[in-house]
């Protein structure tokens, strides 16, 4: 509770602040609008549907590229920590396209797709893939080997040692790679949609967008905090749990 | 199948280590492992395999236990040719090498959960027999992190000893503890021995645990490995490792023991 009260009391004080340069009038009112033009701005775009759209639009694309990315990944990553030619090729291939910032996919994916989902959803597979497939074989690679002997004259073998052994020991370095490809995911879906305006559907991006050619800064600002909220509440549902169970059994968690 | 005949005891296995050599290269020097080693076991016999490191005592260990094959020589369990790992020889190792995704439950319940012919009541029930036999049924939902190293050894323990199997094979495995909980371990593992009555081979380099623990200690020498001198240790158990009588069959087998490293670095020097 105290740590709740001290978050609002540091974003009340930060918003004050904001008021404070709005009302000093250093900056013009389109460069620095006040808090309430926002606030109004977010209420009339949440009463008439087109924020509600938009999110739903881009979470849609986000979410589909995604986990398409992440069950790719996963056996593909395993698939190259188990076979040596599968390391030396498509393990070398993800290591290079990892470092490729994922906006980079952006140009080339317009071009094969145009201006379609296709486009937006090979954007973001591209931006997971490669996060997963590394960090899958990594994870894989730290398996202590003495886990495989164990089960190993238990019994286990083939595919049951790789679902029962390789796989869960290998977590830790997985769920980082999701939460990885999450964020090269999301960064990338954001460029794509600011950059082009597909028909089919207007992301937060394409309100983003509008909101600079209109010169609506409440508007951008507006969409902003929207998108930071996402990010925000994407870590907290999606992937906190996933650590806080890593924690609870590895014995991770600092005191 | 029911839960009694379940728990009933496997009879222990008889084993034979027949004229077994091993080599392999390590950091690009060719090591010789072991070099013509027979070895009998019989059934239900504690046997300790002791000597410096290098001596091939923890490689004769996992030929036994299948995860390694000699390269001349066999060996035997009740007469079959060990190739692979197998249910009827369990294996604890000096690290617990229990997996922490799962609970306490969860690890013993593995190597069962692979044990046809049993329902998941029955091998539930099991699970919780072993672990009450190592005194952590309290224990059962705990994370192994949460564990103290006597501990997880003991959970260890009761997974390999859950799947029922015929020889238990120990590498090393009190070695990573303090004195204290070491001492509480050999008492837990001579009952446990003289209840489960399993087959039991165990690398050490600690002369005073083969002497509590063995009813034979085999002395190993290193470069290249082989078996030197074998103690038959006829005391009664169980044993206590402070015991005076304990002291001076140690003090006997690890003067023999100087005596074949010296013997060995004349040789080397020669």
């Amino acid at each position: 509770m105290k740590r709740v009260t001290r978050a609002v009391l540091f974003f009340a004080a930060l918003i004050g602040v904001w008021q404070l340069v709005y009302m000093a009038k250093i900056w013009s009112p389109v460069l620095v609008p006040s808090p309430l033009s926002v606030a109004r701005y977010l209420e009339s775009a949440t009463l008439d549907g087109t924020l509600l759209g938009a999110t739903f639009v881009t979470l849609r694309r986000l979410c589909l590229g995604y986990v398409s990315g992440v069950l790719a990944g996963l056996p593909l990553g395993l698939l190259t920590a188990r076979f040596k030619l599968m390391a030396d090729t498509l393990g070398l291939i993800a290591l290079g396209l990892q470092t490729l910032p994922s906006v980079c996919w952006v140009p080339l994916s317009l071009l094969w797709f145009g201006q379609t989902e296709t486009a937006m959803f090979f954007v973001v597979v591209m931006g997971t893939l490669w996060s997963m497939i590394i960090a899958t074989e990594n994870g894989v690679r730290n398996v202590p080997p003495i886990f495989a002997r164990a089960a190993r004259t238990m019994g286990s073998s083939g595919l049951h040692t790789w679902t029962h052994v390789m796989l869960p020991a290998s977590l830790p370095f997985v769920v980082s790679g999701m939460k990885q490809g999450w964020a090269f995911a999301w960064r990338s879906l954001m460029a794509a949609e600011i950059y082009v305006t597909i028909l089919s559907g207007f992301g937060l991006g394409h309100l983003l967008h509008y909101g600079r050619e209109l010169n609506a800064m409440e508007q951008v600002i507006g969409i902003m905090l929207v998108i930071i909220v996402i990010g925000l509440l994407a870590d907290k549902i999606l992937f906190s749990p996933w650590e806080r169970f890593l924690h609870r059994r590895w014995g991770t968690e600092k005191a | 199948m029911t839960l009694e005949t379940e728990l009933r005891n496997e009879s222990p296995s008889k084993l034979a280590v027949r004229r077994i050599s091993k080599r392999f290269s390590a950091r690009g020097r060719a090591v010789h492992a072991l070099d013509d080693v027979s070895l009998e076991v019989s059934e239900g016999e504690f046997v300790c395999l002791v000597g410096p490191s290098g001596c091939g005592k923890s490689t004769l260990l996992n030929m036994i236990a299948g995860l390694e094959l000699p390269d001349e020589g066999e060996v035997l369990s009740d007469g079959h040719r060990i190739n692979s790992p197998g249910r009827d020889r369990m294996v604890m190792f000096q690290e617990s090498a229990l997996f922490p995704w799962l609970d306490v439950l969860g690890n013993v319940l593995f190597g069962l959960r692979l044990k046809p012919g049993l329902t998941t009541a029955e091998r539930l029930d099991v699970a919780r027999f072993y672990l009450k036999l190592v005194g952590l049924e309290k224990f059962s939902h705990s994370y192994i992190h949460e564990l103290s190293g006597g501990m997880k050894q003991r959970v260890a323990l009761a997974r390999a000893l859950a799947p029922n199997p015929r020889v238990l094979l120990m590498d090393e495995p009190f070695a990573a503890l303090d004195a204290l909980t070491r001492e509480q371990l050999y008492g837990d593992l001579q009952r446990i021995w003289a209840d489960r009555r399993k087959t039991i081979v165990f690398v050490t380099h600690n002369v005073r645990e083969a002497v509590c623990l063995g009813d034979r200690v085999v002395l190993f020498s290193p470069h290249p490995g082989r078996i030197r001198e074998q103690f038959h240790i006829d005391l009664p158990r169980p044993r206590d490792i402070n015991s005076v009588s304990l002291a001076e069959h140690a003090s006997e087998i690890m003067s023999a023991l100087k005596q074949h490293t010296t013997a060995l670095n004349g040789e080397a020097s020669e």
